[in-house]
This record gives C-alpha cells, structure tokens and sequence, in this order.
C-alpha cells in the first residue's frame, strides 16, 4: 500500500520535473517551425546579411544585417558602461563597505535589480533622451547611444550583485597570505582577490551581456526605431527584439513578414543560448577551481 | 608612498564606481517618485479612464496587472515546486538531473519578447485562446518557472539534513518526510521565492505585448478569454499611441510610479524576509 503510494508520488514529480524541458523544447520547435518558411523564400545568407529591412515595402526587403548590428551596437555601449561600474561597486561593497554598509547596500542592489524595463523604458524616453539631445545637440534623442545608457544602467544591478558573490566565495585564506608578505590592501585586492574570482566575476558579465542583448522594452522605447545600418553611436537604431515587438501587430499571420520576425526570435535565441552556455561552463570552472563543488 | 597613493586612487576609483551606480539608479526613483506625486490621487488609482485616456485613472490596468500576475504564479507554483523537490528530495541518475539543471538555466536566459512569440504561436494561435488573460498567464507562467524552481530549491537544501534523517528514523516513508517535514520547513524559503516572482511578473510588458495586452478596455475584463489592460503595456501605449501625448504623458508617469512603488515594495518584503529567515538558520 505505502509502496504503491511512494511510486505513485515519485512519478508525478519526475513528469513534472521535466516541465522546463518540454517548455525550452516548444520554444524551439516553435521557433523553427514558424522561421524556417524564411530561410527557403529569401534564403538563409540573404536573410542574415542582407543590408535592407523593408518587410511591408513591395517588393519587400527581409535583410536582417541592419537589425543584428543595431542589438550589437546597443549591447557593446551597454556592456562599456555596465561593466566598470557593475564590476567596480562589487569591489567597493566586497572590500570597503563596512560590515553595516554592505548589509545595506546589498540588498538594496538587488532590489533595484528587481526595476521593470518598462521603467528604464518611459526614464529613458522622458528625461534622459531630451537631455541627451540637447547635451550634443543632435536632430533627435532616441539614439544607440541612448539605448546602451539605459540598458547599462539596467544591467548594473546584475552583473553588480553576480559579481559581488563571486568575491565572497574568494577564501579568507588569500587575502591573509597575500597581506602578511606584506601587501597592502589594494594590491591584494587586484593581485590576488581579483584574479582569483575572475571567472566568476566574467560569468556575471555574460549574463549581463545576454540581458542586454535580449532586452526589448527599453530599447523600443529610446533607439528611435530606423532600421539602417549604424556608423555612429548617436544616430537611430532597430536592434532585433524591438524589430519583433514593433511588428508583430501589423504582420499578417502567415506571411514573409510573420515568419521571419520568428526567424529573427530563433537567431536571438541561439545567440542568448550560446551566451548562457559559456557562462555555465566558466562558472562551472571556477567553482571546480576554488574547490567548492557543484 | 606610491604604494599608498596607488591604493587611494583605486579606492577612489570604486567610490565613484558604486555613486555612479546609486546616482542613476537613485534619479531614476526620484524622478518618477516626484512626477508621479502629482498625478497619483486616490480617484486615479480607483477610476476608469475618461475623455480617451486624457483624464480619469487607471484602475482597470491595476486590476489587469493583479489577474496577470495571479494567474502566472498559479500555474508556475506547483509545478516549480514539484520539480524542486525532485531535483532535491528524489536524486536519481545524475544525467537525468543535468538535463532539466541545464534546461531551466537557458530557459532563464530566454529574452522575454521570445516567450512572447511562444505564447503567440502556441496559446493564441494554436491553442485557440486568442489574445486573452489566459494566454498571458500561461506565458508569463513558463518566464518565471526557472525562478521559482531555483527558489525552491535554494529553500529545500537549506533545510537540515538531520530533519530528513529524524523522520525516517521514526519510521515515515520518503513521500511523508518530504510532506510533512521538508516541506513546511522549506515553506518561508519557497514563498519568498514566489513573492520575488510576483516582482518580475508584474512588470513584464514583452510576453503580453501579443498574448494579453490591450490599450483600452471600457470596463474590467468579465472572463478568462478577455483581452486585458496591464500596468506595464499601458505605460508604453500611452508613450507610442494616442493622439494628447502631454497629457498621456502625465497619467504614464502615474502609472510608472504605481508599477516601480508595487515591484519595489513586493521585492523588499521578499528580500527583508529571506534576510531574516537566513538567519534564523544560521544560528
């Protein structure tokens, strides 16, 4: 009786375990059956590098090269800003915040983790790109460069709060032997505590990237939208994922048009997954490297 | 000397590192807090709008946003609790385990517009749902599964392996241990878990962008099958739609500021618990 029971239980758990994979198993399925129609009507080559997006145009363009360097350009300035300021305050928080100052500013880091896109978004929008557009005096304030801002902003709490744990993970051990030959405090911190937790430290850094790259609201509301093929920061992008959430309304289901906003979905998938899986490798390493098991 | 000056400089360096951060992330707070003031009253909170989105409030986004994020938490809870306990309680074959521990970190990486094309193909589309409160819960409910499983988990593991011990030891089977001892003890960790998801879902606006969202309803949706107004979407329509955008401006910053004041307060309580809970085990 209480065996049938326990078998019972233990099988409906293992079904329901493998809920994620059948979900991430959809997504892809769904990806690639509603993209591919694309790749064999403008072909996969003209797809990806082609240089002109005009999906409602006739004859319509279906290039995407605009789109894919307009999230690549977004992501670099968002990771240029993100990364020394994220990576910086875990230092500050991990090494000179008090032991009161750090049980305030942690949490409250990761609160301001927790802030919608949506937010940055509307910020973005109303404040900083007439601001910016005034500041430079440039013909309009939704730019790349705009975009990347907030997106930075947006991912510092992240890559911020991933980093930090990294640090504490270093053992005290280090830091004791690096200081009594005689080091003092920022060496140790650069020479020894640094390097020490550097894989982790990258892991959060991918992470960060792989947000900004898949971030939709915020750079649909302040990149302006014009799907060209950008030469400088300050002038208005398309990245992929606002291409996607722009245009789905208006594409009428089952045109070029439709699938190939799936198929724009399916590479933004490949490109977050690679992200996500070098990121598990390295933080896999690391955590070998510092003897801490799985 | 240079030693010293060296570690001065760096230090300052990191001081201007973490203001840099809290300067940005503090003028975001404060201008929407300041703006928001001055729109946000009580009838704007409990009020239907009025004269095509120029006047009135914005109850029925609020109220859209509360279904939402209900019905996403309702369909992730158990089924991230489940796969939890499995991934803890019942370790089996660990290449089994590796499959569903790599399946839930990329479903997490998974960009939020992309599970909106999920939702889109499968739950409007295939499933016949059409644009409704349904699809969006269902949609949102898979974007927050991989957090609460790893919630939960988190929760699970921190429960003492003597527990476990304990009540085999007196004879309970492995279904009743986990039942009546792991579980409750792992409780407080699991609904932090569950109330930081709140947080996420709630703001979400890419997955119901095609699977839920609407920019004006005239009342409160009456069924699982209607379209719905959400806080999140509303701030965006009212940037990008519309024909009055000063005024449709002012009510978005009423709804930013409720959004921000909802996700913040929800995740500090989440946060301000777990702290107090870790310690409790720590001790």
């Amino acid at each position: 009786m209480y065996r049938i029971r326990e078998r019972i239980y233990k099988g409906l758990f293992t079904l329901l375990a493998f809920a994620s994979l059948i979900f991430l198993v959809g997504i892809t399925l769904t990806l690639f059956i509603e993209g591919l129609p694309v790749f064999k009507e403008v072909g996969l080559f003209d797809f990806v590098f082609g240089k002109s997006w005009y999906p409602t145009y006739e004859p319509p363009d279906f290039g995407i090269l605009p789109l894919i360097l307009g999230s690549l350009w977004v992501t670099a300035g968002a990771v240029l800003f993100c990364v020394p300021v994220g990576v910086g305050s875990a230092l500050f928080i991990n090494e000179l915040a008090g032991k009161r100052l750090k049980a305030v500013l942690k949490p409250i880091i990761e609160v301001l983790a927790g802030i919608p896109s949506i937010v940055y978004g509307f910020f973005g929008m109303v404040v900083i790109a007439p601001f910016i557009q005034r500041l430079l005096n440039l013909p309009v304030g939704l730019t790349a460069f705009t975009g990347s801002l907030m997106l930075g902003i947006m991912a510092t709490p992240t890559v911020c709060s991933i980093s930090e744990d990294a640090l504490s993970f270093v053992p005290r051990s280090f830091r004791e032997a690096s200081l009594a030959v005689g080091a003092n405090r920022w060496q140790t911190l650069t020479r020894v505590v640094f390097p020490a937790s550097a894989s982790g430290i990258s892991t959060s850094i991918i992470l960060g990237m792989s947000r900004a790259v898949g971030e939709t609201m915020t750079v649909l509301m302040v990149t302006g939208g014009a799907a060209v093929i950008p030469h400088t920061l300050f002038q208005p992008v398309r990245p992929m994922t606002s291409t996607i959430a722009a245009e789905m309304g208006e594409a009428v289901m089952g045109s070029t048009h439709y699938h190939s906003l799936f198929a724009i979905g399916l590479i933004l998938f490949v490109i977050t997954l690679i992200f996500n899986v070098i990121a598990e490798l390295i933080s896999r390493r690391f955590r070998k490297k510092l003897g801490l098991g799985r | 000397m240079k030693k010293q000056l060296g570690q001065n400089m760096g230090f300052g360096l990191l001081f201007l590192c973490i203001g840099t951060a809290i300067f940005f992330l503090g003028s975001i707070i404060y201008f929407i807090a300041i703006r928001g003031f001055q729109i946000v009253s009580w009838d704007f909170i409990t009020q239907v709008p009025r004269e095509a989105m120029t006047a009135g409030g914005v109850a029925p986004a609020i109220v859209g946003t509360l279904y939402l994020t209900v019905g996403a938490v309702l369909f992730s809870l158990p089924l991230g609790v489940a796969c939890a306990i499995y991934l803890t309680e019942y370790s089996p074959k660990s290449f089994v385990i590796n499959i569903i521990r790599m399946s839930i970190n990329n479903l997490a990486g998974v960009p939020s517009v992309v599970f909106g094309l999920f939702g889109l193909a499968i739950f409007v589309k295939l499933f016949g749902f059409g644009v409704s409160i349904l699809a969006g819960c269902l949609t949102l409910g898979i974007l927050v599964l991989p957090q609460i499983i790893s919630a939960s988990q988190e929760a699970l593991l921190a429960v003492p392996q003597s527990y476990r011990e304990a009540s085999l030891a007196l004879g309970a089977t492995h279904w009743q241990t986990i039942r009546s001892t792991v579980f409750p003890a792992a409780l407080p960790g699991i609904l932090t878990g569950v109330i930081l998801s709140i947080g996420r879902v709630a703001g979400e606006t890419a997955p119901i962008l095609f699977t839920a969202a609407t920019f004006y309803n005239r009342g409160f949706p009456d069924s699982l099958f209607s379209e719905v107004m959400a806080l999140p979407y509303h701030i965006y329509a009212l940037m990008t739609e519309g024909t009055h955008p000063q005024e449709q401006t002012q009510i978005a910053y009423g709804c930013a500021l409720i959004l921000l004041a909802l996700v913040l307060a929800i995740s500090a309580v989440a946060i301000a618990i777990r702290q107090k809970h870790r310690k409790a085990y720590e001790q």
